[in-house]
């Protein structure tokens, strides 16, 4: 078992987190298996917020199941479905219940989920949302003024997608993020790293480097049909036509490792870029392969826990 | 049978006030000329206090209010206006009605997720506020907004005050979010 995130990232240790989709149904087994098998191997592991604005199971719900199976979450909010009142009412949930890390997001829009006939509520934005949790946390306080006692503890994380226009502007919003009381952030997919390492040099360039852990977000593109989700479906993803091609390029049956290939050299890539505190894993449904990911690539070499604890666990 | 068993509305028959990213129709340059006459000064807050106080006037004015401002910039009325701060391009006409800036999911071309046949507008925002030099107001972390507002004028707000905190100084520290009636300090804002 790695020592948590929190722990991780302020010895400047490379970190690790994943992303495992939540279940449709009432059963917890398959959250609490696919969890467990990344035990010792990542950080913590992301616990969505009805990702895609699709329902699953609260990441409230998620992050506890986590916890019971030993595994630290990192619990995703979103603005879209909460006003300030159940926002702040989750968050103290989840401090409550010893949840230790909290992701503030936006949220995808209504419109792209199962229930396009919502109501979209975005009372807060992501950036409002990191500053009240940080204000919470630090200051001891609601929205409302109301004290806190005790104050919640959890880490504050955020998103940010350095491919989206203005791609000028998205060091900045990073910075405003920091500034807002982000400490730690985890990027949208990354296929295009010179775009990346540019928006690393802006982030540098601003100063807030070193006030905010950046984990690169990366994920093995498995399938065409994966592929093609991305591009369409996927807000903000955006795969340079060589990777696409790539891809198109080998036989059907080859495209699953032609994918993980090229996620183990993009994962090789930015580990080796200053300013990348680690990598957060999305591998969309392939959540067993992520051991491999991490030993394939140089995220195994660069994690300084013994492989006898790192395997040791991992397979019930 | 909780679903209502309805054939999926064609996108072009979906009927929706919802918010559409807008791009106005006054220039980034011609809205911050206009500004400093509409500053808050002592005339316009005496005016403000006394259009405030009659009915039928305040009715008269914020109607002009929000026919003018719908035509020039989308506005939506939501009674705290952030264009001073946003190249004058209205936040609120975002679908997710986001305060500080784009959110992740902006097309390559510049889209909107969720109308990718308009451009998003904070990056009309970005475009307006680069060209005028006001690109640091970006930076500015802009506060929840007050939801009894909504529909209320924002200009006899501003002239009287009211709306000082609505955001903070580009601040590289965590700015306090919380602003109780001791700690309040007007005047940060519209510097």
């Amino acid at each position: 078992m790695t020592e948590g995130l929190r722990a991780t990232l302020s010895a400047h240790r490379f970190a690790v987190t994943a992303e495992v989709g939540l279940p449709h149904g009432a059963d917890p087994d398959g959250l609490t298996a696919r969890v467990t098998a990344l035990k010792g191997w990542v950080d913590a592991v992301n616990i969505i917020d009805n990702a895609s604005a699709k329902v699953a199971v609260s990441s409230l719900a998620g992050a506890v199941i986590a916890l019971r199976a030993g595994v630290e979450p990192v619990m995703q909010l979103t603005c879209r479905d909460r006003n300030r009142i159940a926002l702040q009412s989750d968050l103290l949930g989840a401090a409550t219940l010893g949840i230790p890390n909290v992701l503030l997001l936006t949220g995808d829009h209504p419109r792209f989920g199962d229930h396009p006939q919502a109501k979209a509520v975005f009372d807060l934005d992501s950036i409002q949302l990191t500053w009240l949790a940080r204000t919470m946390r630090d200051d001891g306080r609601l929205l409302s003024g109301r004290r806190l006692d005790p104050p919640p503890r959890f880490l504050v994380g955020a998103v940010e997608n350095p491919f989206a226009p203005p791609i000028d502007l998205r060091a900045a919003r990073l910075a405003k993020k920091v500034a807002a009381g982000a400490e730690f952030v985890q990027t949208q997919l990354i296929f295009d790293v010179p775009t990346f390492e540019r928006f690393l040099r802006d982030v540098r360039d601003l100063g807030v480097a070193d006030r905010v852990a950046i984990l690169a977000g990366v994920g093995p593109v498995r399938s065409l049909r994966a592929l093609e989700f991305l591009q369409r479906s996927v807000p903000g993803v955006h795969i340079p036509d060589e990777i696409a091609k790539r891809l198109r390029g080998v036989t059907p049956e080859r495209v699953a490792e032609e994918g993980v290939r090229q996620c183990i050299e993009t994962i090789d890539a930015l580990a080796g870029l200053p300013g990348v505190a680690g990598i957060h894993l999305m591998a969309f449904g392939f959540e067993r392969g992520i051991p491999e990911l991490i030993q394939r690539s140089a995220a195994g070499a660069l994690r300084s826990t013994p492989s006898s604890e790192r395997g040791g666990d991992g397979a019930h | 049978m909780l679903t209502r068993t309805v054939a999926e509305p064609l996108e072009e028959f979906v009927r929706t006030d919802g918010p559409r990213p807008t791009t106005p129709r006054l220039s980034a340059r011609g809205s911050y000329r206009i500004a400093p006459y509409v500053a808050p000064r002592r005339l316009l807050r005496r005016l403000a206090a006394l259009i405030e106080g009659r009915g039928w006037l305040r009715r008269l004015f914020v109607s002009a209010e929000r026919g003018s401002k719908w035509a020039l910039y989308g506005c939506r009325m939501c009674g705290q206006c952030a264009l001073p701060a946003t190249g004058y391009a209205c936040p609120m006409t975002c679908p997710k009605q986001l305060r500080n800036g784009p959110c992740g999911g902006v097309g390559a071309g510049g889209e909107c997720e969720v109308y990718p046949d308009r451009p998003c507008v904070w990056v009309t925002a970005a475009r307006r506020a680069q060209a005028t030099g006001h690109t640091a107001d970006l930076d500015r972390l802009q506060r929840p907004i007050d939801h009894r507002l909504w529909d209320s004028s924002s200009w006899l707000g501003y002239w009287q005050g009211r709306d000082a905190d609505l955001w903070t100084a580009p601040a590289p520290q965590r700015p306090q979010l919380v602003l109780l009636p001791v700690l309040s300090s007007p005047g940060q804002a519209h510097d």
